[in-house]
């Protein structure tokens, strides 16, 4: 039996988890802002209704595992690890600085940060091996990836597809922050990954397409995917690059660039109504 | 002498860990067979995952298995996983610094036939640029296996070098074998010449040649690259005041440039490199190959006598 998502206190929190990375990489002065943004409630629809996790014990074995591919989005992660008490929130604003552990992209050390990623299109191949040692230990946790639709471009991400098909994973779930953005533009215009659906589907894959901001059919796809038996299950996001924030919407040049404070303030305004 | 390739003494290594160890598991790209990963298949099939031609893949895999807890074996020819797969090694592996170990085959021009694209010469050079990895080469097929034994209990991933070919079996299974501490295999005082894998064996036919010839020198046998053992090389070069490094991999940055890091630092004397110039392997049988990469013992003794010589000038 599912329990219930609130929607409501679901967006709030995903409103709150906006305010935090846009003042974090404000403070750090650089960072990756729209990949961020992007995938704020593909993570809170996860850590907040779906994912087993203890941050009392970040270790503890019967815990699921989230493998942030795409890690240059790691501001989400921290803010929502924060929000979720794995680390107190004031750390938040070491972000990027020396003797932080919250580096530029995720360390494994961090509490709940389960995989050191960075380097593009390793994330599914490490959610395929922990799902494939759970498999052998007859455990029952889930494995849970995001990756960005520019990292699709990595070939190795293809052959993990092939791999955890061929392995009939389905307790591993890959998301794709599907923002239509890479640091040089559009996606359909740097290397066309469309037909996207069809290719996963190829792939033998149960592929679920959702609003990847409606957070009803977030919790709804995290609950669907669970019940997938016999492949893997992949959740195609469609995002917005920079959500939330007017200005910086679709605004690729926020890629990989901070806030600067008078936009911060004008960004917490517009969040906060 | 017997001939053993060192790869077989891998397969019966993990083929004993398997059974004694339910947290082995071994990754395999394809080269199942050639690896002797096929022997832990056959063995226990279920802790055994063929990745196909996904190098990359597999060395990531192989890391979420080590997060959850797993020893993985993570198995390819050396310059597809040394080079192919380096940066999943380095990020994926080194960085977090889990317990894989890679095993990497057919190292070496004496890969023979197939020629430069599959003869690994430099994964010494890259494994052990990386932070946290440890990189052994061992010289005979019963090192080899007690390397393999040796890593599964290894905190931090490991690199394991190894050979196609039959290498003269020149170590007995109770001589020791630890981690990062070098075994001088005969004494000497006027050169010390420091080896790994195939060239140990080479290495100890130049000590007979020397002997006849009145020249005494001391036979190292560096099967750990890294960590290196920097007392024994220290000691060395306080003892002999003359150095030749031998190994079957280039000469930039493997072995060799290794041990001059530690004795540039700590007790600088000549060193002679032998091993491969600068330039990619070719086909050819290895025994032939080894004379026309100046790989051979009396490559050794002839790098020797030079080195003497610059010690007798300084």
């Amino acid at each position: 039996m599912t329990k219930k998502p609130d929607i409501k206190d679901l967006e709030r929190i995903a409103r709150d988890i906006r305010v935090d990375i846009l003042k974090m990489l404000a403070c750090a002065g650089s960072g990756h802002t729209g990949g961020s943004l992007s995938m704020v409630e593909l993570l809170v629809g996860l850590y907040f209704y779906k994912l087993r996790c203890d941050p009392d014990r970040p270790l503890c074995e019967t815990r699921d595992i989230f493998i942030l591919s795409k890690g240059h989005g790691c501001p989400a992660l921290y803010a929502v690890l924060a929000h979720m008490n794995f680390f107190k929130k004031e750390e938040l604003c070491t972000l990027r600085k020396a003797g932080t552990r919250l580096q530029g992209h995720p360390q494994k050390g961090l509490p709940g940060i389960e995989a050191s990623t960075g380097s593009l299109g390793q994330g599914l191949s490490v959610a395929n091996g922990h799902a494939l040692a759970a498999r052998l230990d007859k455990d029952k946790k889930r494995v849970y990836c995001i990756m960005g639709d520019g990292e699709l471009d990595e070939g190795q991400i293809w052959e993990a597809v092939l791999t955890a098909a061929h392995y009939k994973l389905d307790n591993v779930c890959g998301i794709i922050d599907n923002n239509k953005f890479q640091i040089d533009g559009r996606t359909e215009e740097i290397k066309n990954l469309e037909p996207l659906k069809e290719k996963w589907k190829a792939f033998n894959w149960e592929v679920l397409e959702i609003d990847g901001h409606d957070l009803k059919e977030v919790t709804a796809a995290y609950d669907k995917a669970e019940t997938i038996k016999g492949k893997p299950t992949v959740i195609i996001a469609h995002t917005v690059k920079g959500k939330g924030v007017s200005f910086l919407e679709n605004q690729n040049k926020y890629h990989g660039v901070a806030p600067t404070q008078e936009e911060l303030e004008r960004a917490i305004k517009e969040l906060k109504g | 002498m017997e001939k053993k390739p060192t790869r077989d003494g891998f397969g019966e290594g993990v083929v004993e860990l398997g059974a004694k160890r339910q947290d082995i598991v071994v990754l395999s790209a394809d080269l199942t067979d050639s690896t002797r990963a096929g022997w832990f298949k056959k063995k226990f099939p279920e802790r055994f995952f063929s990745m196909g031609v996904s190098e990359q893949d597999m060395i990531s895999t192989a890391a979420g298995f080590a997060l959850a807890g797993k020893r993985p074996f993570a198995c390819t020819f050396g310059v597809f996983a040394a080079g192919r797969a380096w940066d999943q090694i380095r990020v994926s592996v080194a960085y977090m610094n889990l317990n894989v170990v890679i095993i990497g085959t057919h190292g070496g021009i004496s890969v023979g036939p197939d020629g430069p694209t599959h003869q690994a010469i430099e994964e010494i050079t890259l494994m052990r640029a990386l932070p946290n990895m440890t990189v052994l080469v061992p010289c005979d097929a019963i090192e080899a296996k007690k390397a393999t034994i040796a890593s599964a209990s290894h905190n931090g991933p490991v690199y394991i070098r190894l050979g196609r070919s039959g290498a003269p079996v020149i170590t007995k299974p109770d001589d020791s074998f630890t981690m990062g501490r070098a075994n001088v295999l005969k004494q000497g005082k006027d050169v010390a010449i420091i080896a790994c894998g195939c060239e140990v064996y080479e290495a100890l036919l130049a000590h007979d040649i020397l002997k006849k010839e009145g020249i005494e020198s001391r036979i190292v046998n560096l099967h750990t690259i890294k960590p290196i053992d920097e007392e024994l090389i220290i000691k060395a070069a306080r003892d002999t005041g003359a150095i030749v490094t031998a190994e079957e991999h280039t000469v930039m940055g493997g072995m060799g440039s290794a041990v001059s890091e530690v004795l540039s630092r700590e007790y600088p004397v000549p060193v002679e490199f032998i091993g491969v110039k600068d330039r990619f392997g070719e086909s050819g049988d290895p025994a032939e190959l080894f004379k026309i990469f100046e790989l051979t013992a009396d490559d050794i003794v002839k790098a020797a006598k030079r080195v003497i010589e610059r010690k007798k000038k300084e």
